[in-house]
């Protein structure tokens, strides 16, 4: 039996030692930001047809990770939905460009009998947040839900575990919407919560709430849709309660190509316009202007060059909004400056 | 004295009563694995790659391959230490070093294995600059390496003493009977010690979180990120999908079953034999 | 001339010549091999060493910074970079009381049952299944927590408790399911077969004389049990009991997965919570600053710490009843 087992446990490990036949791919490794996770891995997917060489890695630990690691050099790329602050960037051993790839709205989601539609204000959520508000049935939300249906239930508060950009866009809406939010928590892609539970990623955020019978937490719009969770109208700047759809969030970055900034952080929180959702966000994949290796560097260019063009037909059909045109033109000039070796990488194709 | 007599039975039965619920969880959780499990585990599910989000199907193919990778470098890396230090508690004639060493591997034992993961960051990922099946191979090596250790020294110090006498009483020199008169009498033992080390490892996925990071595709390369079993099933089951949930049981169903398997041949290869566990 | 009396002084009263030289070839091999085996002996030695020293030099700017007042603060708060692991000590302490309150009766009495009290024919296979238990991995524990364990204590036990004993600040809250006590079951069930093994050990180890001492002078069993066994053994079913203890302290992915990942010190079982060994595995690679960083390898290390002096010390216990030799699985 022994010799017998010996045999077919080095049979099993040798074929993963033997180089799988396909192996001439190069494999690009990626972390980051669950916010965009659906759209990459789709996007992953399909670019294998563009590109049979390159196989791109990417893992979804949250848009902290992402900042992490590729200030630690562990992968190749990172993503993140919450820009990286400048003491952070001044961490990087190189220049780290934000390159946005799609818009994407924060929903605020909830698991209640009979998923009725609700809405919220932005300052009735930093309270419920906040601990303030504990109960579905309190008067501040049936004022504005006077026709449905709320138990006498406790909130069941869920936010994330893990450091996240989708905290970041959440907390930073609440911060521009409650004053008490931002002396009391305030920004960061990992705030220290009042109240409620942690999940790990959109991933968990979503399969808490509905496994949870009372919870409210706030995910990517796309994870909510995908998981038949119902998503909150939520009060604009303008004084409209709107849902996160894609036409909102298109909304919503509207006046953005006009005062955009050069490194492309810019917060669409609580934009101006009508039909804005007040809290969409660019998402950025993080990379080095001065990629340390070639045939990646080569890799993740043309990657980006394709997303931010062909790709772009892909976001809507997961609920993502697609880049505003003038902002890819400004994109298209960013993704020039990247390097290798001080040589632009484009311009040599 | 009526009394007495039925505080005894009580007790036994109570006694009895504990034994079955402690018994009941491993029931439970085998039960709900097959039920909600066997249905997705398929052909497919063994040998396809892991689909995007919100498509049906794909499998974890490349997870076990990943997993049957690390063990297989864990086994290479902690075996010859494992092995090397068991012969030595065993033989060892020092005063302090083998009272040391067999105290550090039963404290190693016990060290919670993210803690691992921890050290194999610090020392493996950071230094070459990326996860990869190496780190997370490395982790599972210092996992194992207690393990087999203290193993091959029961078995060793098992083999009668008439055998090692035999063997320098002809004059062979005392090393080479350790190499091929009392190791190849203990093979058996060592070898369940061994597979019993490689199903707790097969398990892990605390020192992994950070080491192997994960990989939606076939591995690459020993110095690139690798799935795993154990960190596909954690994915799978913190995800809202209810494919991806199905998944994790069917996932975990295999990882049980093989760690069972393993398990349950190390301990009928060692009946009869008195060693600890 | 030399070479004659050399074999003659040979003949006389030393070895044959070949013996001779064999035993020198031989000391040569010995003396590689056992350099060999003591190499690695000292390799385990170092191992161990640097993980301790891996941990501590990169815990070295929390220790520096926050001092003791890490162990005393409830504050964990990455945008200001204040930390303190109060939450999580306490998180993993009543996580594994609560595990050990309910595994320790079932353990103990699975225990005794199989040394003592079961027919023969049923010892075997309760025995195995119990072992099979702590081949169970983690992940696949919590797999079976979310799904099964969650929904059932949301529905059918938190709220009951809640109802009857909600007066106890321990059973105060709304009814999440994920929680401590969630944690606790989870652990509980997770750390049965370690104990109950060890115990099964300790018992076994206990002599004849002793059971039959007692039998000759009228007990029932029970009470030889009680009487004769248990006090003798006392020492190491503490031990066996301290092993679950570091077993619990350590877990993690069981336990992160039901615990709700919230870092506060609450009183209620039914409130979320947070573990030491959870933490490090949520946050680890996402901690976007050095000082966070350094705080986790920190808990890392007080967790490290604290399971080599909880399993230290039940070593020696469990050492005291049977001897150095036993205590190999884990």
């Amino acid at each position: 039996m022994t010799r017998r087992s010996i045999l077919a446990c080095t049979l099993a490990m040798a074929v993963g030692w033997l180089p799988v036949p396909a192996s001439a791919q190069m494999l690009v490794n990626g972390a980051g930001a669950t916010f965009p996770y659906p759209i990459y891995s789709k996007w992953f997917e399909e670019y294998i047809k563009v590109d049979p060489e390159v196989r791109f890695n990417y893992q979804s630990i949250g848009s902290g990770g992402g900042i992490r690691q590729i200030t630690e050099r562990t992968v190749d790329f990172g993503a993140s939905d919450g820009p990286m602050t400048d003491e952070q960037l001044k961490k990087a051993p190189g220049e780290l460009f934000h390159i946005p790839t799609v818009l994407g709205a924060v929903a605020a989601t909830y698991n209640l009998p009979g998923s009725p539609k609700l809405s919220f204000t932005g300052e009735v959520l930093a309270d419920i947040f906040l601990g303030k508000i504990t109960k579905w049935n309190d008067e501040r939300i049936k004022a504005l839900n006077p026709g449905a249906a709320l138990p006498s239930q406790p909130i069941i508060v869920v936010h994330r575990s893990d450091g996240s950009g989708t905290t970041y866009i959440w907390v930073d809406y609440l911060s521009k919407v409650s004053p008490e939010w931002e002396q009391k928590v305030g920004r960061g892609t990992s705030v220290s919560w009042p109240v409620g539970l942690g999940g790990k990623g959109n991933e968990g955020v979503a399969g808490q709430v509905k496994l949870s019978p009372g919870s409210l937490g706030y995910v990517e719009l796309a994870y909510a849709v995908t998981n038949k969770l119902p998503v909150a109208a939520i009060r604009n700047h303008a004084g409209k309660f709107i849902e996160p759809t894609i036409e909102s969030t298109t909304a919503a970055a509207a006046g953005a190509a006009k005062n955009m900034p050069e490194d492309f952080r810019v917060s669409l929180t609580n934009a101006p316009g009508a039909e804005a959702y007040p809290i969409a966000s660019f998402t950025w994949l993080l990379v080095y202007r001065d990629q340390p290796n070639e045939a990646k560097g080569r890799a993740i260019v043309k990657f980006l060059w394709w997303a931010i063009h062909d790709g772009q037909k892909h976001p809507a059909a997961l609920l993502y909004a697609p880049l505003p045109a003038p902002v890819v033109k400004q994109i298209e000039a960013k993704i020039k400056l990247i390097t290798y070796s001080g040589k632009p990488i484009l311009a040599s194709q | 004295m009526n009394t007495r007599r039925l505080i005894s039975t009580t007790m036994s039965a109570l006694t009895c009563v504990a034994a079955i619920v402690a018994v009941l969880p491993l029931l439970l959780i085998f039960g709900f694995l097959l039920v909600k499990g066997a249905s997705a585990v398929s052909v497919d599910f063994f040998l396809h790659l892991p689909k995007p989000v919100g498509e049906p199907g794909g499998g974890v193919a490349n997870a076990i391959v990943g997993s049957l990778i690390m063990i297989g470098l864990a086994v290479v890396v902690g075996l010859p230490i494992g092995i090397a230090g068991g012969v030595y508690l065993a033989d060892s004639r020092d005063r302090h070093l083998p009272w040391a060493v067999r105290f550090i591997a039963d404290v190693l034992n016990g060290v919670p294995s993210i803690v691992v993961g921890i050290f194999a960051y610090t020392l493996v990922v950071l230094p070459m600059r990326r996860f990869s099946a190496l780190a997370g191979g490395l982790a599972l090596g210092f996992i194992l390496i207690p393990i087999v250790l203290r193993t091959t020294e029961e078995m060793v110090r098992l083999v009668p003493n008439a055998l090692r006498e035999a063997g320098l009483g002809l004059g062979i020199p005392r090393w080479r009977v350790t190499l091929r008169i009392v190791l190849p009498s203990a093979r058996a033992g060592i070898l369940t010690g061994v597979m019993v080390a490689v199903a707790r490892i097969a398990g892990e996925t605390a020192p992994l979180l950070f080491t192997a990071l994960g990989n939606r595709f076939w591995h690459q390369g020993l110095d690139q990120p690798i799935a795993a079993l154990p960190l596909q099933i954690y994915a799978y089951a913190i995800s809202p999908y209810d494919d991806w949930h199905r998944q994790a049981w069917a996932g975990a169903l295999v990882l049980i079953t093989l760690v069972f398997l393993a398990s349950f041949a190390a301990r009928v290869a060692t009946r009869g034999r008195t060693i600890a566990r | 001339m030399v070479a004659a009396s050399v074999s003659r002084a040979a003949t006389a009263d030393a070895p044959p010549p070949g013996r001779v030289v064999r035993r020198m070839r031989a000391g040569l091999g010995d003396r590689l091999f056992g350099l060999g085996l003591t190499g690695a002996a000292w390799i385990i030695v170092l191992l161990a060493g640097a993980l301790v020293a891996a941990l501590g030099w990169e815990a070295r700017e929390a220790i520096a910074t926050f001092g003791w007042r890490f162990l005393t603060t409830s504050v964990w708060d990455p945008v200001q970079g204040r930390f303190g692991a109060l939450p999580f000590i306490y998180g993993t302490l009543v996580s594994a009381l609560l595990a050990l309150v309910i595994a320790v009766p079932l353990s103990l009495g699975a225990a005794i049952f199989l040394a003592e009290l079961a027919p023969a024919w049923i010892r075997s296979p309760i025995a195995f299944l119990i072992e099979m238990l702590a081949a169970v991995p983690s992940v696949v524990y919590g797999l079976w927590g979310i799904f099964v364990l969650v929904p059932w204590l949301r529905d059918w036990v938190e709220p009951p408790l809640g109802a009857t004993l909600g007066f106890l600040p321990l059973f105060q809250g709304p009814p999440y399911g994920i929680g401590m006590l969630a944690a606790g079951v989870i652990l509980a069930i997770m750390v049965v077969p370690y104990i109950t093994s060890v115990s099964r050990e300790v018992l076994l180890a206990v002599p004849r004389s002793q059971r039959e001492a007692a039998l000759g002078i009228g007990a029932t069993r029970w009470e030889t049990t009680r009487i004769a066994v248990l006090r003798y053994g006392r020492s190491g079913l503490v031990g066996a009991i301290l092993l679950g203890l570091g077993r619990a302290l350590g877990e993690t992915m069981a336990v992160t997965m039901v615990i709700g990942n919230r870092p506060e010190v609450a009183l209620s079982l039914f409130a979320p919570g947070y573990t030491m060994a959870s933490v490090i595995a949520n946050e680890f690679t996402e901690a976007t600053s050095e000082i966070y960083v350094s705080a986790l390898v920190e808990i890392g290390l007080l967790l490290l710490v604290v399971t080599i002096a909880v399993n230290g010390l039940a070593r020696l216990l469990v050492w005291s009843v049977g001897g150095p030799a036993r205590g190999g699985r884990e």
